[in-house]
């Protein structure tokens, strides 16, 4: 039997409400148990990693990942995405299927599960796509794809717009007990527009998105929801109103949901002064009380999950004028460090911001992940909450390097990451 | 539900409302026109000189030849008029129909049009008797009588039973009829598809819902499948054929939920690999071919019942 001890570590489950300095036991790639620090009851011949006070946790579940594989391997190929959610501490993801071909037939959600397996490094829980080739005009095969392995249905950037297609998505998926994820954006309202409407995109001389473009289709959308049933997730919510609409729909007992990205609770629309396309997002980066907003709704439980939005672009895709560049950013290497700036900053205690990154994600997807349970399966992440690293551009693990964070100090690091037991990062010395 | 009673006995214009009392005896006549028809001894003075008039405002062939048949069988003058649905300016030249209808002296007045209400309209304004051969997402009366008639020759009773309806439920107008039927006649009634077709509101007729065919079938009596429209897909409602059958489609294994020896029944026509396996629809479980032939005896009964007692115009 292989063993190993995970000694002098920081517990963090927030699943199970464990924050304690201990030991964790896993043996064959499974959590054997926890025990206390000093390596009491270390089974012969086991390997001991001595942690040295470091906070070991679930390994990360991220919910919102474009890969470029297929299609845009010069972007990303999943090898390499699987190298940055390593590095991130990441060892399950949820994959759009805005990919090329999109993930609409059965087979491709196969494929995905099975390359995810192959990189040995990480699960790759693939979304479906809610219509054929994310195209916003049929449903795709919905039950098909669920019983193939989707985890949820949605056309990834592109907003579900007509009303009428909405409904049916909703009612349609309900029949499986599937989620569908909307890009909580009116696509009218946003036209052509690149920035959020007001003082810098006026400055800059950018086409505005109105946030009002968010609280509509949210506001829509939920009032759909309530309609036929459906299970309703909103992706990277951004805006003080559209997320006091889900507020108020969750305190009416509605099933709904959402999730956020590092951008929107770490940036405001300052970032795009000086036409920085690297900080150009979908939706946008908005004004900053917007973004306290989104603090407020992560301590206080209205957004469900953080999620990095990783979105991998070459730069030749960013380097154009402003309008036309790409929206989107990597995230996966910077998630866990940004998500711990508001531990840092006392807007999230450590337990919530973990829970957000592990078990609350993972609840969401159905994916048995995100815990420390004894028989789980030994994904996990080693961290030091306090140690600092500076992020750089063109350094980061895995192929794309378009991230909005480029010389950023962060503090909080993965040391090390383990799928199945098995390592499959160690950081080097900083 | 005076006012119903009399509609009932001049007109079949729906299900909705009529009661064991009514539909007993309807069905009892039924049967013994079946009988008739198989010994090939019908009396075929029962409608002479009478006139009936098929009127149909959307193209049907089974059920307009059924009614032909037994018009003709029972000695009745039959006129089957189609009228191009895209020439009909709908409700003023409808009544203008009924009016040069009225001037014909038509004793009965076969109905079927794409819009739900379009019989009941008509109906008040000639003076023929007006059976219902289908109105839009509305009611299809006979069919549901000839469902029954067929149930209960095989299970000997329509009191107690679970039937399972299955498919496109919303836009059928011969659910909402088999619905009306059975439940009055207390049976328990499943509805089975996929929400788009099968929307939780249904189940304010008085059945259960199921969106799983596992479910929705387990232990049933009966399980009636429903065409699927192909412009169900092309609206958007069912993504594709494949995944239909893949979810809705009855094939061996899930009849095997249902009781044995459960009845399969079709109001035809059939989609092959959409809705229903071959080999299904093709097992001794499948009264769907007794259907057809029990509906000739249904629309006996009902020409017969409405004109009784009623002058020749």
């Amino acid at each position: 039997m292989n063993s190993m001890v995970f000694d002098n570590v920081r517990l963090l489950d927030p699943s199970a409400g464990l924050d304690q300095p201990g030991s964790l036991l896993v043996q064959d790639g499974v959590i054997a148990g926890i025990g206390k620090p000093g390596g009491e009851g270390v089974p012969e011949g086991a390997q001991v990693l001595d942690g040295r006070g470091a906070v070991l946790c679930p390994g990360l579940v991220d919910m919102r990942v474009e890969i470029g594989e297929p299609g845009f391997e010069y972007r990303e190929t999943i090898a390499s995405a699987a190298r940055a959610a390593s590095a991130g501490g990441i060892t399950t993801l949820a994959a759009l299927p805005t990919c090329k071909p999109a993930i609409d037939n059965p087979a491709l959600v196969r494929m995905m599960r099975v390359r995810g397996e192959e990189t040995g490094a990480v699960t790759i829980l693939p979304y479906g796509a809610l219509t054929k080739g994310c195209e916003g005009k049929e449903l795709a095969e919905i039950g098909m794809l669920h019983e193939a392995g989707a985890v949820a249905f949605t056309d990834g950037n592109r907003a579900v717009d007509p009303a009428r297609l909405m409904r049916l998505a909703l009612s349609y998926a309900s029949g499986f007990g599937a989620m569908v994820i909307q890009h909580p954006e009116e696509p009218s309202l946003a036209g052509s527009g690149c920035a959020t409407s007001g003082a810098m995109a006026t400055r800059l001389g950018l086409a505005g998105i109105p946030t009002a473009a968010e609280a509509i289709m949210i506001a829509r959308d939920i009032r759909l929801a309530e309609l036929t049933g459906g299970r309703l997730h909103f992706a990277h919510v951004s805006t003080a109103e559209g997320i006091e609409l889900i507020r108020q729909a969750k305190a009416r007992g509605l099933r709904v949901t959402c999730d956020t990205a590092p951008p929107y609770f770490d940036l405001n629309e300052n970032a795009i002064g000086d036409f920085r396309t690297y900080a150009k997002f979908s939706p946008p980066l908005r004004s900053e009380d917007d973004r306290l907003a989104v603090c407020a709704a992560l301590a206080d439980g209205t957004i469900d999950a953080i999620a990095s939005d990783h979105l991998p672009r070459d730069a030749d895709d960013k380097r154009l004028p402003f309008a036309q560049a790409a929206t989107g950013g990597t995230g996966m290497v910077t998630l866990l460090g940004v998500t711990l700036a508001r531990v840092h900053d006392a807007t999230l205690d450590l337990s919530r911001a973990i829970g957000l990154l592990t078990h609350r994600p993972a609840a969401l997807l159905g994916a048995a992940a995100g815990t420390l349970a004894q028989g789980a399966a030994a994904d996990l992440c080693l961290f030091a909450p306090e140690q600092s690293w500076l992020v750089r551009a063109g350094e980061l693990p895995g192929r794309a390097q378009n991230t909005p964070f480029d010389r950023r100090p962060l503090e909080g690091r993965v040391l090390g990451t383990w799928k199945a037991g098995r390592r499959v990062y160690e950081a080097g010395n900083a | 539900m005076a006012s119903a009673l009399l509609r009932h006995n001049r007109h079949l214009l729906g299900l909705e409302g009529m009661t064991p009392d009514q539909i007993e005896p309807l069905l009892d006549l039924a049967e013994s026109y079946a009988l008739l028809n198989r010994s090939r001894k019908v009396p075929r003075d029962v409608l002479r000189g009478r006139t009936l008039i098929n009127l149909f405002f959307e193209d049907s062939t089974r059920t307009r030849t059924s009614f032909e048949l037994a018009g003709k069988r029972l000695g009745a003058d039959v006129i089957n008029m189609s009228v191009a649905q895209s020439s009909v300016n709908k409700g003023e030249t409808l009544l203008d129909t009924a009016a040069t209808l009225n001037a014909m002296r038509t004793d009965l007045l076969v109905v079927r049009h794409s819009q739900s209400g379009a019989p009941a309209l008509l109906a008040r304004k000639v003076e023929a008797c007006v059976v219902n051969a289908g109105d839009g997402m509305h009611e299809h009366p006979t069919q549901a009588l000839l469902d029954a008639l067929t149930i209960r020759r095989h299970l000997g009773t329509l009191g107690g039973l679970s039937v399972a309806i299955c498919g496109d439920v919303a836009h059928s107008r011969v659910a909402r009829s088999n619905i009306h039927l059975l439940t009055t006649m207390g049976s328990n009634v499943r509805l089975v598809g996929p929400p788009t077709l099968v929307p939780g509101a249904l189940g304010r007729l008085g059945a259960e819902i199921f969106h799983s065919m596992e479910e929705g079938l387990r232990g049933v009596d009966v399980v009636m499948m429903l065409r699927l429209q192909r412009e169900r897909m092309s609206s958007g409602l069912v993504p594709s054929a494949r995944e239909y059958f893949r979810f809705f489609g009855l094939d061996r294994r899930r009849l095997e939920l249902a009781r044995p020896n459960a009845l399969v029944m079709h109001p035809g026509p059939m989609n092959r690999g959409v809705e229903i396996e071959s080999s299904v629809a093709d097992s001794t479980q499948s009264v769907i071919q007794e259907q057809v032939e029990m509906g000739v005896a249904v629309r006996m009964a009902v020409l017969d019942r409405l004109t009784r007692g009623r002058h020749s115009a």
